[in-house]
């Protein structure tokens, strides 16, 4: 097991921390970032893997265009919020939008 | 790079597949649910270019005047990189409909928006709501009008 080994090892236990995030973050705005650097994250694992083409793509589609598309789409929700939402706040979005 | 990162790649797309679909089966809010989905995708594109890797090969580019070694399969690659740009557009149609749902049912979240859409049917449908799971409304005119 070589140095390099240990670096890969690392980032897929940060991306699967991160992945968890997504999943158990109360701030749904901080889930999205979760989630756009869950496939940045990929993208640096297609460059392993010797797939530069899908990383470009994975890094302008997966990370650019997607984040852009959930931050949009958390804006026309109503879902942002920097600070912490509480556990009721799932409901507040009771108003239409 | 040995056999062991091959291993660490496979279970961090096993990971992220599981994760994702974890996520989707579980979560209540529907914003969340496209975030799982989001990255189950993400997981299985990772799994499908790990299927054309091999660890003595260099990146499927030809040059003039270097002689032909071993490369990785590129097929996978190429079908990897439509189903980027396809999850790109799958995320974005499912971000719509969620904006929609919560236009007409004002909230995000599913058991409250279950209800009320199961409100709206009996509504429509002129059947009185079921008091719950346990005490359906038997006397559904829907059945009743079907019998005579």
């Amino acid at each position: 097991m070589s140095w390099a080994d240990l670096i890969v090892l690392l980032m897929v236990v940060l991306v699967l921390a991160t992945a968890f995030a997504t999943l158990f973050l109360r701030n749904l705005l901080g889930a999205a970032v979760a989630t756009t650097l869950v496939s940045l994250a990929v993208s640096v694992f297609y460059v392993i893997l010797r797939a530069p083409d899908v990383a470009l793509t994975e890094a302008a589609v997966g990370a650019g265009l997607s984040g852009l598309l959930l931050a949009l789409a958390a804006k026309r929700l109503g879902l942002w919020h920097i600070e912490v939402q509480e556990a009721g706040l799932d409901e507040r979005g009771d108003d239409p939008c | 790079m040995t056999e062991f990162t091959l291993y660490t790649f496979l279970a961090a797309s096993l990971g992220l597949i599981a994760i994702g679909i974890g996520g989707v089966i579980l979560s209540r809010n529907l914003f969340r649910i496209v975030l799982a989905l989001s990255i189950a995708e993400a997981g299985g594109n990772l799994l499908l270019v790990l299927i054309g890797f091999r660890h003595d090969a260099i990146a499927p580019i030809i040059e003039p005047g270097r002689a032909l070694t071993t490369m990785v399969d590129s097929i996978p690659q190429a079908m990897v990189l439509t189903s980027i740009v396809i999850g790109a557009g799958v995320q974005a149609l499912a971000l719509a409909l969620a904006i929609r749902a919560r236009a007409s049912y004002g909230t995000l979240d599913m058991g409250i928006m279950r209800a009320r859409m199961e409100a709206d049917i009996n509504r429509v449908a002129g059947a009185e709501s079921a008091a719950s799971l346990h005490a359906p409304a038997s006397s559904s005119t829907l059945l009743t009008e079907r019998k005579a």
